[in-house]
């Protein structure tokens, strides 16, 4: 994968930072009735782009891709499921690191997409999106004329 | 844990590899682990990790996971919350199961592993003549 590099560790350290006291004073001093959901960080994304299209990486494991529900509407994708928990009845635990439930996540995109051209893909847990970019959005070279 | 909430434990930051001298960084896959009165079951989350990626070997009592993190990586990066880390546990598993038949099966990230009891360790209802 990519290198270490100093911003991007910066930059995600800013974001942990947010996320560790993102509630502090809403739980304390200004109790919610409901946090509701989207606000958290689930699933997990990765975004890049190239001169075509962007790319969306979210890290969704266990689910079952008729369970993912995405929406595209003016530049925010909304990803939204369910994690389904294994019934399990008279068994001894001795471990539950997983979690289940509904989740959902919305990103918006930095320009504007061509929406009618999206494709996505459920790959081992990982949903691979990708978003091609409006012609207007897309890079143009532009030559220069010599007199 | 609220029924909207879902917890994140596979995606916390690397952490160096325990008890051997590798130098990468891997990722502590979450697990369930649950006992039957035949069997053991393990259930790891490993997204991103395909059947030829998945390495798991049961040595001396030692159950070994490891798994390699194919992600296709294109265009350049906005955004990242994750990396493709490889992942790997280690569990130390008792005396009474039979390992020869472990089965495991990978769907969906998902890693599902069964091995069952050994005889030996299988309850027993003992019937009281009268």
């Amino acid at each position: 994968m990519a290198g270490w590099d100093l911003f991007q560790e910066m930059d995600m350290l800013r974001r942990e930072i947010d996320q560790a006291f993102r509630g502090v004073g809403r739980s304390t001093l200004n109790p919610s009735f409901l946090p509701g959901i989207g606000t958290g960080d689930f699933p997990r994304i990765n975004l890049s782009e190239d001169e075509e299209s962007y790319f969306i990486e979210a890290v969704v494991p266990g689910v079952d891709p008729k369970d993912l529900d995405l929406n595209l509407m003016q530049g925010t994708l909304t990803l939204s499921g369910e994690r389904r928990a294994d019934e399990k009845k008279g068994h001894t635990w001795h471990r539950h690191e997983r979690g289940a439930g509904k989740f959902m996540r919305t990103i918006e995109l930095p320009n504007s997409v061509d929406g009618t051209k999206v494709d996505a893909e459920y790959r081992n847990g990982v949903l691979l999106i990708r978003l091609p970019k409006q012609p207007s959005a897309k890079p143009k070279k532009i030559s220069v004329r010599a007199n | 844990m609220t029924a909207q909430e879902m917890v994140k434990r596979q995606d916390a930051t690397p952490v160096s590899r325990e008890e051997t001298r590798s130098v990468g960084r891997v990722l502590v896959p979450a697990v369930d682990i649950f006992e039957s009165d035949v069997d053991l079951t393990l259930v790891a989350d490993m997204p991103g990790v395909d059947k030829e990626g998945l390495d798991i070997n049961l040595d001396k009592g030692i159950l070994t996971i490891n798994g390699e993190v194919k992600l296709p990586g294109r265009g350049q990066s906005l955004q990242r919350e994750f990396a493709g880390t490889n992942y790997y546990r280690q569990f130390k598993l008792s005396e009474h199961i039979d390992p020869e038949k472990t089965s495991a099966a990978l769907v969906n990230g998902v890693l599902t592993l069964t091995i069952p009891k050994a005889e030996s360790a299988k309850p027993k209802r003992i019937v009281i003549r009268s």
